[in-house]
């Protein structure tokens, strides 16, 4: 279903030096370094796997996802995504995928939520009857029922990450991209967006690529993990052999997940 | 187009959400133009007129690039403000929908306090058409609506090539104003009262000229050449989309491939 190979991005980045003068130096010539974000990345994903997509902060999951979602144009590599290479077939493929930035909102903050969602289904050009359907088994299992009426601005940040993946998925997509889905979240909202996830993933077979920072997250719903540090794959496989392989060097015998990835990231020098 | 009113109706309603600062704008915007048309008036009051045009000659021109003007800063404002959206971000968000970027960025964003600046320009054009010396005919009418409407155009494109600057700079472009307030200025004059190369510039590369002066002349009845290559120099103002429309669709690649 995805197929990713071998895709390598690097950013130019402005050198920035301290200094007044410096400052003023490079109002007129800017030097540049370039920044290698993503180094031969490779890995495949079948249908209705749900993959936890980790590593630390800059390592280079947004940009993976960018890329994967179309957004960006990669310097080398190939992608494949249902048949699709995301950044050629940018308007054909996303009709396929949602996208859930957990730091940005998609929807219009001063009106209703349900007015957004009207408005994604005209741009996603959604069947009426598809539609309803898709909104009744989200409000349902979202447990929307009176959010949808409230203008998005006087919505908890929980409440509004319910209606962000809810709008990420009216057009039902085969692939969802969840980058940071339960960033500042509190621990009951975080539990509901799990479970839906986990619910979405069975019930309708969606394929799903999860970034976080937080690795309950990644417990409770990903069988699979990739791992990333310094635009490297560095872990590819899931999370049993992982724990097998690091749960020896502690003293007690058990350890949290936490603890794994902090021992993988210090092995791989990613920190 | 259908999706474009349905953009349109869902900011409406984002800013009936504000509704004393709507109307305070508005008022605002109905009042800019109002004093530099009272310039204008007392002007005429003094002078009489200006190289030749009278004083409903220019307030047709004036009429004609401030209803223009309005109109693209109300449909336009998304290119206008699109510096926010590319430092925040949320272009990345309109790259995800299945929907080409033109249009996702006029959607972004409409500024509907720009009726008080159109009623204005209205009320200034109907005031000109019926004091101006002119036997009213279905081909000038048309010309004059031809006029408007190219004027949007033009301005549009230049809020879509400033626009296309953001991908690179990241930051908004003051210096664009120069060619929007700045073109607007100058344009609300027939052209030529000004030096030549001013005449040239807007006519040959940002057509201000094909949108008042030159189909004025039409209107006017004072062409020297032929009446029907006036009324269609409009058109040439439409025109100046395309390559607007093409800078985007280049700036738009740059972004994807840069990612800044």
């Amino acid at each position: 279903m995805i197929t990713v190979s071998g895709i390598s991005k690097s950013f130019k980045v402005a050198k920035r030096t301290s200094g007044v003068k410096s400052a003023f130096k490079a109002l007129f010539r800017r030097e540049y370094t370039e920044v290698a974000a993503l180094n031969d990345i490779s890995f495949a994903i079948k249908p209705g796997e749900i993959v936890g997509y980790i590593g630390p902060n800059g390592a280079g999951k947004s940009t993976t996802i960018k890329v994967m979602s179309g957004i960006l144009v990669p310097d080398k590599g190939s992608c494949s995504i249902m048949g699709y290479t995301p950044w050629l077939d940018r308007v054909k493929y996303v009709q396929n995928i949602g996208v859930v930035f957990g730091q940005r909102s998609q929807l219009w903050w001063d009106v209703p939520v349900i007015d957004s969602f009207d408005l994604l289904r005209d741009i996603y050009d959604v069947p009426e009857a598809e539609y309803q359907e898709n909104l009744k088994l989200l409000t349902e299992t979202l447990d929307l029922g009176d959010l949808i009426h409230t203008p998005v601005r006087q919505l908890s940040l929980g409440q509004r990450m319910r209606c962000e993946i809810a709008a990420s998925l009216l057009h039902s997509p085969s692939i969802l991209f969840l980058d940071e889905p339960t960033i500042g979240l509190d621990a009951v909202s975080k539990i509901a967006v799990r479970q839906f996830i986990s619910r979405i993933n069975q019930e309708k077979g969606v394929t799903i690529i999860l970034t976080t920072h937080d690795m309950n997250d990644i417990e409770a719903l990903a069988s699979r993990i990739l791992l990333i540090g310094k635009g490297t794959l560095l872990y590819d496989g899931d999370i049993g052999t992982l724990r097998d392989k690091y749960v020896d060097e502690t003293a007690d015998g058990s350890s949290s997940i936490e603890d794994i990835i902090v021992r993988m990231y210090k092995e791989y020098q990613i920190t | 187009m259908k999706l474009f009113g349905k953009y349109l109706l869902i900011l409406f309603k984002s800013q009936m959400q504000y509704r004393t600062s709507f109307w305070l704008m508005s008022f605002g915007q109905f009042f800019i133009p109002f004093s530099v048309f009272a310039g204008l008036y007392f002007m005429f009051e003094r002078f009489g007129q200006i190289k030749g045009w009278d004083f409903y000659e220019v307030a047709l021109c004036f009429g004609v690039i401030h209803m223009a003007f309005s109109i693209s800063e109300c449909l336009g404002r998304g290119f206008d403000m699109f510096s926010t959206l590319v430092s925040n971000g949320d272009f990345d968000r309109l790259l995800v929908r299945p929907r080409g970027t033109v249009l996702q960025v006029l959607g972004s964003k409409f500024e509907f306090t720009r009726i008080g600046r159109l009623l204005q320009s209205l009320l200034v054009l109907g005031w000109a058409v019926y004091g101006i010396d002119v036997d009213w005919t279905f081909a000038k009418a048309i010309t004059l609506l031809f006029m408007v409407v190219s004027g949007v155009f033009i301005f549009t494109g230049i809020f879509m090539l400033v626009a296309a600057m953001c991908f690179w700079t990241i930051q908004g472009l003051e210096i664009a104003n120069i060619f929007t307030d700045g073109g607007r200025e100058m344009a609300q004059y027939p052209l030529n009262i000004y030096q030549k190369w001013v005449v040239r510039f807007f006519t040959y590369v940002i057509p201000f000229g094909c949108v008042n002066y030159l189909p004025l002349l039409y209107i006017l009845g004072k062409t020297d050449g032929s009446p029907l290559l006036h009324m269609l120099t409009p058109l040439a103002g439409c025109l100046f989309l395309v390559p607007c429309v093409l800078v985007w669709r280049f700036g738009v690649r740059h972004y994807r491939s840069t990612g800044s």
